[in-house]
């Protein structure tokens, strides 16, 4: 494929000159530039944020801050507002990440196909990769739009009644809003699963087919094993990126209505930055780490136990 | 014979129905940028606009501080591609070239940023600029930027590395040249592809991001594009929908036309880095 991709593994020989150098001051002179601003505005504010949730702090306040406990974690515990946003964050990240991966899988299947339109598809699909998130959000809502919307013509045109306010119906924000984050995340999975089947052998493919397996046969026997680790990597990543996104919500919805879709980035934004509540705010920040942690841990223990079956 | 022709033309119809899924938004943003006024107040829109109009691209500018937003847009990705390719390539150069605890570490946390939690980071974050005196500030909103870029790049270059043969190096050193020529006149040139996907990589993450401008810019005159392009929604739905999709378009043209160009490194980036994780 690339440069990346192909780079070999660190030879032997390579290691010998390298060990003699030395992987002292020099490494380190290296590094620091990079190392200097990861750990002040990184790892620094990472830890900094996790004592904030131990805080009272606020902004603009004149009192000092103090330490106060598990107090805000006893209030998020008991404050459905925030339970109710973490649900719908869950539904959000799971209502975006499995369609974005079935849908791919199937683009991917048919793009690793000899058919025409294949190229056309795949500059298509760079497209909505690359697209600032904002102008994705701005673009849907255009669609979305009650009075001159495509989506709402179109219904119209095919006789199944308009006039609906997708956006703004307490039914439908959220399925509408996850419609748009399976579009825009579908072409980085494409992508990404397109490239592992580059490495699913094609003789075996063959082999197989002279066998007498269909397609669905070949599929599971040939196609996937080969294909499980960059599935179950972009997976992960897609959920961990879907649990974290806040941009394309914010402009289709900014939360709305009466807060269906107000996602726990957003809530902990409004809270941080329209309340003031900078405690609580990174309070809430640390149960939506921790949660990502254990989904991840599971994830990956599950990807292991794959790993060693086969 | 007859069954493969179905199937064939199976897969035809499925591509067709992702191409038009994938297509009709952006046809319809569009159309939407060169309709005039009155076309956009009627109430059966049509996908072809009757009497397209680049008016609206001329009252976008008018209307918002367009222009000098998106100068603020390319000096911070600008600067973000360049800060991040400096700092990242001498560090991706120690950690390919020497396997020390710290290469262990270092990818340990490239994985471990690619969960990064920005609702925990940005209040600290704030915070810490506020003290600095960074608030409100592109050269604040650049740093945040090469931090957020850095993980990815790293990624990127340390692979690029890798894939220059140390002996030619080493080959060089025999030959007599030292350190800084080898580096320069064998290294350099053969690494240069990849700084310059690495570079346009920082570039379209810093030109499209959004949360951070938004929380870290407060002066209108120092905001970037996507928090402007927000300003056109309003709070009462979206008033001039002509200038918001013309000004939506032209905010896209950079990314995409960068991003043509290094889509196949980036995305083989990230399979190695999602693979060998």
């Amino acid at each position: 494929m690339t440069a990346v991709a192909e780079a070999p593994p660190a030879r032997p020989g390579a290691r010998g000159p390298a060990r003699r150098q030395g992987a002292g001051p020099g490494a380190w002179f290296l590094v620091l530039p990079a190392l200097v601003p990861v750990l002040v505005l990184s790892v620094g504010p990472l830890l900094y944020g996790i004592l904030l949730a131990f805080t009272d702090a606020q902004s603009g306040r004149t009192t000092a801050t103090r330490w106060i406990g598990a107090l805000n974690f006893r209030d998020l515990l008991h404050d459905t507002l925030f339970w109710e946003s973490f649900r719908i964050g869950l539904v959000w990240a799971a209502g975006v990440t499995v369609p974005q991966f079935l849908l791919a899988l199937g683009l991917a299947l048919l793009l690793d196909q000899d058919l025409r339109l294949r190229g056309f598809a795949r500059a298509l699909a760079i497209v909505p990769w690359a697209m600032p998130e904002v102008v994705v959000g701005i673009m849907w809502r255009l669609v979305y739009h009650p009075d001159v919307g495509v989506l709402n013509e179109t219904l119209r045109d095919l006789g199944l009644g308009g006039g609906r306010d997708w956006l703004s119906g307490l039914a439908t924000a959220l399925p509408a809003v996850i419609v748009v984050g399976v579009w825009a995340g579908l072409p980085q999975t494409t992508v990404a699963l397109l490239a592992g089947l580059q490495n699913v052998p094609r003789e075996l493919h063959e082999a197989a087919a002279v066998d007498g397996a269909g397609a669905w046969r070949r599929f599971r026997a040939v196609t996937w094993p080969t294909l499980r680790p960059v599935a179950l990597a972009i997976t992960a990543l897609n959920l961990i990126w879907n649990l974290n996104s806040f941009a394309l919500v914010y402009v289709l919805t900014s939360g709305g209505p009466g807060g269906r879709t107000r996602l726990p980035m957003l809530f902990a934004y409004e809270e941080a930055f329209r309340y003031g509540q900078f405690g609580y705010a990174a309070a809430m920040g640390c149960v939506l780490v921790a949660v990502v942690a254990v989904l991840l841990a599971v994830f990956l223990a599950g990807r292991l136990r794959g790993g060693a079956e086969t | 014979m007859r069954a493969r022709r179905t199937a064939r033309a199976g897969q035809y119809a499925a591509l067709l129905g992702y191409l038009l899924f994938l297509a009709f938004p952006l046809l319809w943003l569009l159309s939407t940028a060169l309709k005039p006024p009155r076309e956009l107040g009627s109430l059966h829109p049509t996908w072809i606009p009757r009497h397209p109009t680049l008016a609206n691209v001329r009252e976008a500018f008018a209307e918002q501080p367009l222009a000098h937003a998106a100068l603020n847009s390319l000096l911070v990705a600008l600067a973000t591609a360049v800060v991040a390719v400096l700092i990242a390539t001498p560090a991706a150069y120690a950690l390919a070239r020497r396997r020390t605890r710290l290469t262990r570490a270092a990818t340990g946390w490239v994985v471990v940023s690619q969960a990064f939690p920005f609702v925990l980071v940005i209040i600290p974050l704030f915070l810490v600029l506020k003290n600095l005196r960074l608030i409100d500030s592109l050269a604040g909103l650049v740093l945040v930027y090469t931090v957020w870029a850095l993980p990815f790049a790293l990624w990127m270059l340390t692979g690029h590395v890798r894939s220059v043969p140390a002996e030619l190096e080493e080959a060089a050193a025999v030959d007599g040249a030292g350190r800084l020529r080898t580096l320069v006149s064998v290294t350099a040139p053969l690494l240069a592809p990849g700084i310059a996907a690495t570079a346009l990589f920082a570039f379209v993450t810093a030109w499209n991001e959004f949360f951070f401008a938004l929380v870290l810019l407060k002066s209108p005159g120092k905001q970037t594009l996507p928090v402007v392009l927000t300003h056109f929604i309003g709070a009462e739905g979206m008033a001039d929908l002509g200038p918001l999709a013309a000004a939506a378009f032209l905010a896209t043209l950079p990314s995409v036309a960068v991003f043509a160009l290094v889509q196949r490194r980036i995305t083989s980036g990230l399979l190695a880095g999602a693979v060998k994780s």
